[in-house]
């Protein structure tokens, strides 16, 4: 149960990151999702992601709304303050708390119910913002709380475990992002670790909204034959078109990438995201390249995955308004509150 | 009846004709003479072309509310001329444009017909379709000036100030009021018995709307954070406040903004905005309309039961649904009270005028803060959409916000363990830390089942515990919010109480009661929870007319409810067509309530 805390033991010789904190230092309470539940995967990965990175864990924010995906965050990092809000709403939130204060790291994880129906609104508006947070979709294709309901990422002829197969069309949060000008777009397999890890890290550092949909499939609803959104499915039609490295500043970028398909693409700190094109006729920075390719290969049947589109010019949210740089949260009062002086002279407008 | 300083005055025109600058220049003069006035605009929900009105009472006496009486007519608006006539009280006078002819069928002896060639003697002094019709507005105050004997300078220095970067504008409008003015001169006489004269009744006054001062408030109170959608009657408010923090809020250092206004996709989002931010530190708020509310309810349970300050502006307009969006009326009492499921309920505060919106947008920030909660400043379209003359806003130089129950980073470093819901000190408000302080300060903020420590449960007991302590905190609260303001004599066995914009009718229909030998004692409720002395104030009356402007009673009801008062006591009086209250109204009512009291 999450309200257990695990017993604090750590190996002695345990990796250290430079913030002198082992992976056992970015965990959370014991998950209570079923076993073999795409989501812990996710959650584990996340955990090493803001592990490598040396995030204070007190800087980090995790945000959420409702379903099994907005649970994960009691799991991972118990030492972060985290907002389980209401349905649908984590969006909202989290540009509110963005809007106080820029300083945090904002980790939202949602699901496809959560953000592509009753929170499709705020998901929509959160990236027309260009809010400054990593936005993770643990993507299913179905409610599991609720008991093996469609979600509106289910695919045309998937099958339930009971009932009739989807006929209604799927909606993509990663063409949905890429239409509306997200400026960090990427897929992954809860399965597949070391795309996903980058893919995070890539994502918590990019200044902007960057989103990264997980196919994590629901062991308990979503698993069977004739479902699309399976462990067995995704394996066989998981297509990498790039797989991305995550440098950090301090480190050279060895010369491991084949020439014709390695391209870092620098993110504001300085850091780099090395991507390496499986595909390389593909360009992640050119939105009409990205879309074109994302559906054929949807019309194939295929999973796109990697970084699949990435634009590091666009200002966020506060840059986009001429926004200080210190919290607002943090801005002197005196500075705030023009003085009783002042008071008096605005009043004589109204004589 | 001839008179000094007692005239209504109402300007029917059409939405969108410009009429708004020339009737607030009006309302100026005649205030800028020391004359008390009461200022009511009545719109339609529409860009252009519906029919609009103005009305100004000028009231030596000083009342807040609108009169029931017409005693001068501007009828500009063909559309609306034969209804204008007809509200014309006796031995009034209706003035109209007599560029055109009027239907003389709808003559009435006991009105004065004023015709003046506006439209005629604009089209020939000025160029071009808009100037000419904007003039024609101008020119009937001109003609008002003369009949009514507004001092020409003042008008004069008026539009000095509002054209100053302007200075060719200041030529053509005067041109425009010496038009009216001089033709009222030669073919009328003038003054009208009823007039102005210059009087000292408005030293430390300004005339200001509702939404402008709750968003000066808002300003002083430190605000950085406002989030909101788009709602008549609310708009106003976050345009002010915007204005202001263009002026003020600009860092000095960095020539970079110290505020955040973001315009939400719908009010679902502007309250998680809101919510986001204070839960990070910041003073947020949002301003809305009782539509609004109704969305933004699930997120007001949330923000009660995790206990999480925001500041939420109603401005109430007439419901249900739709309802009539430029109509005023205080319906949503009930709803905020206890919106959003489950056991919840929450605290509002209820300003009777602009300069109570500014006075209570501060005290809002720090009763949120104080107590972790929601509060709901509830006013009106009345309040927020009017000009209202007022005492000019004083605050405390020493004025510092009440942050509440914040533990910095020291005290956390410290602490052994934080808990984020524990009752450490027994008025059921527990301690909050900010994201970002101290590591030790974590906690997870979730609309979930939760014990006193801040962890998830399902456990009966636990969950029962945290519900309990809520309302420990309620009583607190009540202990916090704004008294009620009363007056009270030991001799009356009956009084009024009422809520928000009742008071400037109920007090004026009190000053009348008197005058007939019905003395009436008066509470004005300020804020719910309801304070102690409300209750004490009911108890001691035989009989209590409850005055507010919905159907329902809503006031009654939370009266009964809360301070569990007696209900054959309360007697509604109940005004909801959508105007503002009047005197009348509140006379007649309780005249008749009594008279079915003595017959009984």
């Amino acid at each position: 149960m999450s309200y257990i805390a695990k017993p604090e033991v750590a190996h002695p010789n345990m990796p250290r990151n430079k913030l002198g904190l082992t992976a056992r230092d970015y965990e959370g309470t014991v998950s209570t999702l079923c076993a073999g539940c795409g989501h812990d995967s996710v959650t584990t990965a996340i955990i090493q992601a803001v592990f490598q990175l040396n995030i204070e864990p007190h800087m980090l924010a995790k945000m959420s709304g409702i379903g099994c995906s907005s649970k994960t965050p009691a799991y991972f990092v118990s030492q972060s303050h985290g907002f389980n809000a209401v349905h649908g709403r984590m969006p909202s939130v989290t540009t509110g708390a963005n809007a106080a204060n820029r300083t945090l790291t904002y980790i939202g994880v949602s699901g496809d119910g959560d953000s592509l129906s009753i929170g499709a609104g705020q998901f929509v508006h959160a990236i027309r913002r260009n809010l400054n947070m990593c936005y993770i979709i643990e993507n299913n294709g179905v409610y599991g709380l609720t008991k093996g309901q469609f979600s509106a990422s289910a695919d045309i002829g998937s099958k339930p475990k009971k009932g009739l197969p989807n006929q209604q069309e799927p909606i993509d949060p990663v063409s949905t992002a890429l239409s509306l000008g997200a400026t960090y777009i990427a897929r992954s397999f809860s399965g597949d670790k070391e795309q996903l890890i980058p893919l995070i890290q890539g994502a918590l550092l990019h200044d902007g909204f960057a989103l990264v949909d997980v196919i994590s499939p629901c062991v308990t609803f979503n698993d069977h034959e004739g479902s699309t959104k399976s462990y067995a499915h995704t394996r066989q039609f998981y297509h990498h078109v790039v797989d991305a490295d995550y440098v950090p500043p301090a480190e050279e970028i060895k010369a491991a990438y084949n020439d014709g398909s390695a391209m870092p693409i620098e993110l504001h700190d300085g850091s780099k995201i090395v991507l390496r094109k499986v595909d390389k006729n593909y360009d992640p920075t050119s939105r009409a390249v990205s879309f074109k390719f994302l559906r054929d290969h949807f019309n194939a049947g295929e999973i796109t995955t990697g970084l699949l589109y990435i634009d590091e010019s666009r200002k966020e949210m506060h840059g986009l308004m001429g926004n200080i740089d210190t919290p607002l949260s943090e801005y002197p009062l005196d500075k705030l509150h023009p003085g009783r002086k002042e008071l008096k002279k605005i009043l004589n407008r109204y004589r | 009846m001839a008179t000094v300083n007692d005239v209504v005055i109402k300007i029917a025109t059409v939405n969108g004709t410009g009429s708004a600058s020339a009737n607030s220049l009006l309302m100026k003069s005649i205030f800028q003479m020391g004359i008390p006035v009461v200022g009511k605009n009545y719109f339609p929900s529409n860009i252009q072309g519906l029919p609009t009105w103005y009305e100004i009472r000028v009231t030596g006496d000083g009342y807040q509310s609108r009169s029931g009486r017409v005693d001068v007519m501007v009828a500009m608006n063909a559309q609306t001329y034969a209804r204008d006539l007809a509200e014309v009280s006796p031995g009034g006078w209706l003035i109209y444009d007599s560029t055109w002819p009027r239907n003389k069928l709808l003559n009435r002896d006991d009105v004065t017909v004023l015709g003046i060639p506006l439209s005629r003697m604009c089209n020939e002094h000025f160029k071009g379709a808009r100037a000419r019709i904007l003039m024609k507005n101008i020119a009937y105050v001109g003609a008002l000036a003369a009949l009514l004997d507004i001092d020409l300078e003042t008008i004069t220095g008026l539009i000095e100030r509002a054209f100053a970067d302007k200075q060719q504008l200041i030529g053509s409008n005067m041109e425009a009021i010496r038009l009216g003015f001089d033709y009222a001169n030669e073919n009328f006489v003038c003054p009208l018995p009823k007039k102005v004269a210059a009087m000292d009744g408005t030293k430390g006054h300004i005339v200001i709307d509702g939404n402008t001062a709750a968003g000066l408030g808002c300003m002083y109170a430190g605000a950085t954070v406002g989030a909101w959608y788009p709602i008549t009657p609310s708009t106003s408010l976050m345009d002010a406040f915007r204005s202001f923090c263009s002026q003020y809020r600009v860092d000095p250092d960095t020539g970079k903004r110290t505020y955040c206004i973001i315009q939400a996709e719908d009010e679902l989002a502007a309250i998680g905005m809101v919510l986001g931010a204070s839960w990070n530190g910041a003073r947020s708020f949002t301003p809305t309309s009782g539509p609004g509310i109704s969305l933004m309810s699930e997120f007001l349970g949330f923000a009660y039961y995790a206990e999480l300050p925001a500041v939420v502006f109603n401005v109430q307009r007439v419901g249900p649904s739709t309802g009539m969006p430029t109509r005023t009326q205080q319906a949503d009492i009930l709803s905020c009270a206890y919106a959003s499921h489950g056991d919840t309920k929450h605290v509002l505060l209820f300003p009777a005028d602009p300069s109570e919106c500014f006075h209570m947008a501060l005290a809002s920030f720090d009763l949120a803060e104080g107590l972790q909660t929601p509060v709901m400043v509830l006013s009106d379209l009345d309040i927020g959409m009017n000009d209202w003359m007022v005492p000019e806003f004083e605050i405390d130089e020493s004025y510092v916000p009440d942050r509440g129950k914040v533990l910095s980073a020291e005290e956390l470093e410290d602490m052994e363990q934080f808990y984020r819901y524990l009752d450490v000190d027994g008025d059921g408000i527990p301690y909050r830390t900010l994201p970002g302080t101290h590591p030790k300060g974590s906690y997870f903020t979730r609309g979930s089942g939760h014990t006193r420590y801040g962890a998830y449960t399902e456990d009966s007991a636990q969950y029962q515990d945290v519900l309990d302590r809520l309302l420990v905190k309620w009583e607190t609260a009540r202990t916090m919010v704004p008294q009620a303001e009363i007056q009270y004599s030991k001799f009356n066995k009956a009084a009024i109480l009422t809520v928000g914009s009742g008071d400037g009718a109920c007090r004026e229909a009190i000053d009348r009661l008197a005058e007939q030998n019905v003395p009436l004692n008066y509470c004005r409720v300020r804020a719910f929870p309801f304070s102690d002395e409300i209750k004490e104030f009911i108890d001691k009356h035989e009989v209590v007319y409850v005055v507010e402007q919905n159907r329902d009673a809503q006031l009654r009801t939370l009266l009964i409810l809360d301070c569990e008062s007696e209900p054959s006591k309360l007697v509604s009086l109940l005004h909801y067509n959508g105007m503002p209250l009047n005197a009348d109204f509140v006379v007649e009512n309780v005249l008749e309530e009594r008279s079915k009291g003595q017959a009984a």
